[in-house]
């Protein structure tokens, strides 16, 4: 067991504890109603928006898993890098519309929107349901990383309930946290989160290379088969059409993701969106020296230094970077790295178990089960709803094998993307027939998920073949086409029944409203009115 | 009235001006233009560093359209 590195590791952990409790007090509004337990009160300003998106997008399973992608399979796990390039003017050009919608009608999630739009409940509930399912393993996935570090600090590697207790722990300082503070809690630990994982990528990008001899003698310790992408042969587009469509893929359904929904419609104007795609790009800066870390790794042979043996056989290529981290630094700064990632795995687990709680409370509890709740039972709900769902992660995470997570986060990828005609359309169109809609999404959610289990589960990269040429491509991709192709015919035949249309509450102006942010404080009860 | 038209004018020209945020998206989807080790710049492979020159592009790019278009103005 290393004792230094457990012993700072504990520290930061508590000080983020403490932080989630007093952020209750950040701008202290009324925590049970939904608006200010679940969105913050709509009060991010630029600064905070960009620390809270940041921790939430660039999650702990993200800093895991694209270097531990690189270290095994090479160039193609540099996708990250370009996704996360193009989702910025989708983000700049998109979101601020969906912003100021839900501003003026006060709505929480996409589905509220799709319910105010196509006053259709039955596509408001597709789009929640799918939201929640798509969440859920993505929480679970973010244990990894706690997982990881905490087997990496030496405990529990023996397995065992014992060795899950530091696990159990976490979670419930978590789910304390998100019950009494809300959305307020991860807003605020994500900057100490952030710093720490700056510090730590800028400390790993310079102290390692100089231990392997720069740059140049990094790259070119790395076989030739992974430092690019293996080149088309014959009638395959091959590894450059999966580069490709997956980021792309992964840049359109980025923003559907119920989390990153909660985390825009938090902040406090329409312009604190339009900077941060902007200035958000610094994280993928961080993300793609942090993919060449899994360069680094392979580079020094990590995997095969006797002493972390033993711990790669358990997490397998997910120990890479913090077998780096415990190889290269002394074991203070190890506790600070994985304490980085281990509150890295609290920020998006909180906004994720918000988010999903809101969906449910918003769209399945108030519609479907109780109409007549007030607004203080609906804000109620929500807490408890987010606790019941991180019970469910732990519990996945605990008892199911790590590869039933991966493969339900793989499929909730190609899943969510299935929302995009109605959510991002519907925020420039009424075109769109609501059931046409609901048949697309079907259509989508079945050749994507024929697609993903054709691989037997093991990858979302689908070869497509096309008239001879074979295109492997994301699978979220390729379902989209047959969803968007369906839900075009379907608008056009249904049309012109008018009673299939539904109504919509939202007029064009509503998407370009720009109220002046909220007040740092409720206004004061004027004495004269 | 002036300063209306002025403004309205300027939201049609930054309607034009966003066509630049394809750019990135033809550059980074057209993988083959990039797939290569040559030219080498401070020892990253050129598929390394050309993806890291469009990031901060983009970021730029949109900056530019904040700041000098509408929504910069507008404030």
């Amino acid at each position: 067991m290393n004792w230094v590195a457990i012993i700072v590791f504990v520290v930061l952990f508590g000080v983020v504890t403490i932080v989630g409790f007093l952020a209750a007090h950040w701008r202290r509004a009324d925590l049970d109603v939904l608006h200010e337990w679940g969105l913050a009160g709509r009060r991010l300003g630029t600064l905070i928006s960009w620390f809270l998106l940041g921790g939430d997008l660039y999650t702990a399973y993200t800093f895991v898993a694209v270097p531990a992608l690189v270290f095994g399979a090479g160039a193609i796990g540099f996708f990250a890098v370009p996704y996360t390039i193009v989702v910025y003017p989708l983000v700049f050009l998109i979101l601020p519309r969906l912003w100021s919608v839900a501003h003026r009608h006060n709505y929480i999630t996409a589905s509220d929107f799709i319910l105010g739009r196509y006053g259709n409940r039955w596509l408001a509930l597709a789009v929640a349901v799918t939201g929640i399912i798509a969440t859920m393993p993505y929480i679970a996935l973010q244990l990894v990383g706690l997982q990881v570090v905490i087997g990496a600090m030496g405990i529990g590697t023996g397995g065992g309930l014992a060795g899950d207790l530091p696990l159990v722990i976490a979670f419930v300082i978590l789910a304390a946290f998100t019950y009494t503070s809300g959305l307020r809690a991860p807003a605020m630990i994500a900057i100490i989160k952030d710093t720490l994982i700056y510090i730590t990528v800028l400390a790993m990008v310079i102290v390692i290379p100089i231990e392997l001899g720069g740059y140049g003698k990094l790259f070119s310790a790395i076989p030739p088969n992974k430092l690019l992408l293996a080149p088309p042969t014959g009638n395959s587009l091959g590894l450059y059409s999966a580069y490709a469509t997956l980021a792309l893929g992964s840049a359109f359904a980025l923003f559907l993701y119920p989390h990153s929904v909660t985390g825009v419609l938090s902040a406090s104007s329409r312009h604190v969106i339009r900077r941060n795609a902007a200035y958000l790009n610094a994280y993928s800066l961080m993300l793609g020296f942090l993919a060449i870390t899994g360069f680094m790794a392979l580079a020094m042979g990590i995997d095969k230094m006797p002493e972390f043996a033993a711990q790669f056989a358990q997490y397998k290529a997910n120990f890479a970077v913090p077998a780096l981290i415990l190889h290269a630094f002394p074991d203070w700064f190890v506790g600070v790295a994985f304490a980085a990632i281990g509150i890295g795995a609290l920020v998006p687990a909180a906004i994720m178990s918000i988010a999903a709680a809101n969906l449910f409370t918003r769209n399945i509890y108030l519609p479907f089960i109780r109409p007549d709740c007030t607004p203080q039972q609906e804000a109620q709900n929500a807490k408890i709803v987010s606790l019941v769902v991180k019970l469910g992660a732990l519990v996945f995470i605990i008892f199911l094998p790590l590869q039933y997570a991966i493969q339900l986060q793989l499929l909730g990828g190609v899943w969510i993307s299935q929302t995009i005609p109605a959510v991002i359309l519907g925020l420039y169109t009424r075109w769109f027939n609501p059931w046409a809609l609901i048949v697309g999404w079907l259509v989508g959610l079945v050749t994507g998920t024929a697609m993903v289990a054709s691989t037997g589960f093991q990858s979302a990269t689908y070869p497509l073949a096309l008239d001879g040429l074979v295109v492997p491509g994301y699978a979220a991709l390729y379902s989209l086409i047959a969803n968007f192709a369906v839900a075009i015919v379907i608008s056009a035949v249904l049309n012109p029944v008018a009673k299939t249309r539904g109504s919509d509450e939202t007029v064009p102006g509503d998407y370009h409203i720009d109220p002046a942010p909220a007040a740092e404080s409720p206004p004061p009860i004027s004495a004269t009115a | 009235m002036n300063g209306n038209t002025d403004s309205t004018s300027r939201k049609r020209l930054s309607r034009w001006w966003r066509w630049l945020l394809v750019l990135p998206f033809i550059a980074l989807m057209w993988v083959s233009s990039y797939n290569s080790v040559e030219p080498i710049l401070w020892g990253f492979p050129f598929f390394y560093w050309y993806q890291f020159l469009w990031l901060l592009i983009t970021s730029a790019l949109i900056i530019f359209l904040y700041y000098w278009t509408d929504e910069g103005s507008a404030r």
